[in-house]
Parts: C-alpha cells; sequence; structure tokens
C-alpha cells in the first residue's frame, strides 16, 4: 500500500500552496484520480485522514474525482471509456485497444482556501 | 464571517518522482546504458531469472544490477554470484522502488562504464506501476505457479509494462498452467504486448529473451556482439 505517501506528499504540496498564500487554511483538496493510475481510492481516503492529523490540514476533506480510462478504437476512429481496466477492446466492436487516452490522472487540481 | 475560495492548482502528485525520472532516463542515454526494470509479485522467479541473464551476458557486455527488498541482502548476493556489480537497495517499509531511490543507488558507479543497468523492483504488482524510475524497458513477470488470470487482477502493473515474461515453464505441466489463458489474460489488459516463455530452471526460451534484449543495447556500444544462440539452451 503506497497510498500514504502519496497522501503525504499531496499534504506537502497543500502545505506549500498555503505558504504561498500567507498561510492560508486549506479547507479541502480536489483530485483527479485516474483508475489507471495504480492507487485505490478508498485507501487513499483512509490514509488522508491519518496523515493530516497533526498537519495544518487536519480536518481537511479530500474530493476524489475519478477519471474512466479512455481509449482510442483505430477501428471505430473514436474514443471509447473502458467499463473495466482489464478488457482493453472497444465495447462497441470488440476491438483491441492499446491506446490510452486518459485514467492513468494523479493529479491535485484544486485547493478549497478558506478565508 | 469566513468564505471558501476555490484556487487551481493542477499538480502532478508524483512531479518529484516524475522529474527524477526523467533526467534519470537523459543520463542513462547519454551514458549509452540500457536500462531495464523488472516488477512481478514475489516469489515469480525474477532474481534466478535476473541471474540466468546477467551470468549469459556478463562476458560480453558491461552490466551492474540494483535490487529492491523491503529487508535483507539476500538477493543481492544471489545476483552477485554472476559477478557483476550489485547493490542491495532497502526499502525498509516502502513497498516499491522510486527514482531517488535508483539515484542514490547509482553513487560512485560511472555510467559510462556501463552497457546496460538491471533493476529488480521490489516484489508486488501494485504499488510500483505508479513510480517511473527512468528505465527504457520495464518488465513484468508472472509465473506458472501463480494463475492465468493474473493479468486480469493487475491490470495496472501489466499495462504500464512493456513486455511480459512467463516464468517457470519447466513446472507449467504439473501445475496444470493453461497457456493460451494466460496468453489471452495479458492481450486483455495490454493488447500487443510481447511475451516471452522462459524457464530460468532449463534455459529454455532465454535464447529469444537475450536477443530482444540485446537488440536494444546501444549500437555504440563498446563490447563486441555476439551470438545468443550459442550460449543459450
Amino acid at each position: 500500500m503506497h497510498e500514504l505517501s502519496i497522501a503525504l506528499s499531496m499534504i506537502e504540496m497543500a502545505t506549500e500552496e498555503s505558504i504561498k498564500r500567507g498561510g492560508a487554511k486549506v479547507g479541502a483538496v480536489h483530485l483527479k484520480l485516474g483508475r489507471l493510475s495504480g492507487v485505490v481510492k478508498d485507501a487513499l481516503l483512509f490514509s488522508w485522514e491519518v496523515a493530516c492529523q497533526g498537519t495544518t490540514l487536519e480536518g481537511s476533506r479530500l474530493e476524489i474525482m475519478e477519471i474512466p480510462v479512455v481509449v482510442h478504437c483505430e477501428n471505430c476512429k473514436i474514443d471509447r471509456t473502458l467499463a473495466e481496466i482489464n478488457n482493453f477492446s472497444c465495447p462497441v466492436c470488440n476491438e483491441p485497444t492499446p491506446e490510452v487516452i486518459q485514467g492513468k490522472e494523479l493529479e491535485v487540481t484544486a485547493l478549497e482556501i478558506i478565508e | 464571517m469566513t468564505q471558501t475560495r476555490l484556487v487551481e492548482v493542477r499538480q502532478n502528485v508524483l512531479k518529484h518522482n516524475d522529474v527524477l525520472a526523467r533526467e534519470l532516463r537523459i543520463r542513462f542515454q547519454e551514458a549509452g546504458v540500457f536500462v531495464a526494470s523488472f516488477v512481478s509479485s514475489p516469489g515469480s522467479g525474477k532474481t534466478a531469472f535476473l541471474e540466468k541473464t546477467l551470468t549469459t551476458l556478463r562476458p560480453n557486455y558491461r552490466i551492474a544490477a540494483l535490487v529492491g527488498d523491503l529487508a535483507t541482502a539476500n538477493d543481492a548476493a544471489r545476483l552477485a554470484r554472476s559477478e557483476v556489480p550489485v547493490k542491495q537497495i532497502v526499502t525498509g517499509t516502502i513497498c516499491h522502488l522510486e527514482a531517488q531511490m535508483v539515484e542514490n543507488a547509482l553513487g560512485d558507479w560511472d555510467l559510462n562504464e556501463l552497457d546496460c543497468l538491471f533493476i529488480e523492483n521490489v516484489g508486488n504488482l501494485v504499488c510500483p506501476s505508479s513510480y517511473d524510475l527512468g528505465e527504457a524497458l520495464r518488465v513484468v513477470l508472472m509465473s506458472t505457479t501463480e494463475g492465468e488470470d493474473k493479468p486480469l487482477k493487475y491490470p495496472t502493473i501489466f499495462n504500464t509494462a512493456d513486455v511480459a515474461v512467463i516464468t517457470k515453464m519447466d513446472l507449467a505441466e504439473a501445475v496444470e498452467f493453461d497457456l493460451q489463458a494466460a496468453h489471452t489474460s495479458i492481450q486483455a489488459v495490454r493488447p500487443g504486448m510481447r511475451v516471452f516463455e522462459v524457464s530460468s530452471k532449463t534455459g529454455v526460451g532465454m535464447a529469444g529473451w537475450l536477443e530482444f534484449l540485446q537488440s536494444h543495447f546501444t549500437a555504440n556500444t563498446k563490447s563486441n556482439h555476439f551470438e545468443i544462440s550459442k550460449i543459450a539452451d
């Protein structure tokens, strides 16, 4: 489980942003989490609470936006969303779809600053 | 009265690792060293496979290896039998290697003196998938004793790898391993993935793997290329 170290990196990042803004209180961190990122949502949420203890982010929320895997289907010439991450084939024509367009995201998109 | 304001940030959480990995990749390229990393579950035969690979290539190439484990230097001792320079990275409680650990472990090694560097990750099919190590090739291994549906259970690691190796082929019959089902699983999570079937014990399949590996070594390597077919099997 590496979600704890991911949570710690995010706290570090949020703290830096907060310092840049004169030590503003961070109420929530917004994260885009791709289903192919290798990070598990529930484990990350659990880690978040633990990792925030004793930091300026204690009591903050972690808002996770899950990003589905989107692949490009060469046959249909269109991008398709996959229902499962262990079946990389077009849900319409069944053609194998190795080209991943999105789904690997692990990105902090915004902070809620309390003023 | 308090107010909440949404501030846009847009930062990759693993930015620090990604930046370091990118720098390492450039260093490796400039030094002309080909870097391959190996990921698998514990006990899939990574170390035996690497030992066989190192021993076979050593007479003709300048090779070094880094090996990650939570504890002990046992694997480094095993790989050192191949007589190539080996360093153990003991990660403590960390379940994967990160670019920083690779950089630290390289220490005083002169990359210009190497043709190839192998990095054996911690035995884990989950966490290593998120961390770029600056490698040129990521190899995922699964053994015939693990079950054909391993790729379906751990799709992310298979999807982030470049090639797959099925190890312990000498045991395939004894454990009634369904090779076709394994290939179907791999292709479902990573269509078009190249797959090697090997036995580190008997040497079966090693020739094809070594030939593939050798084709990635830089053309300007000072060592002599050689016919893999002469020494394998």
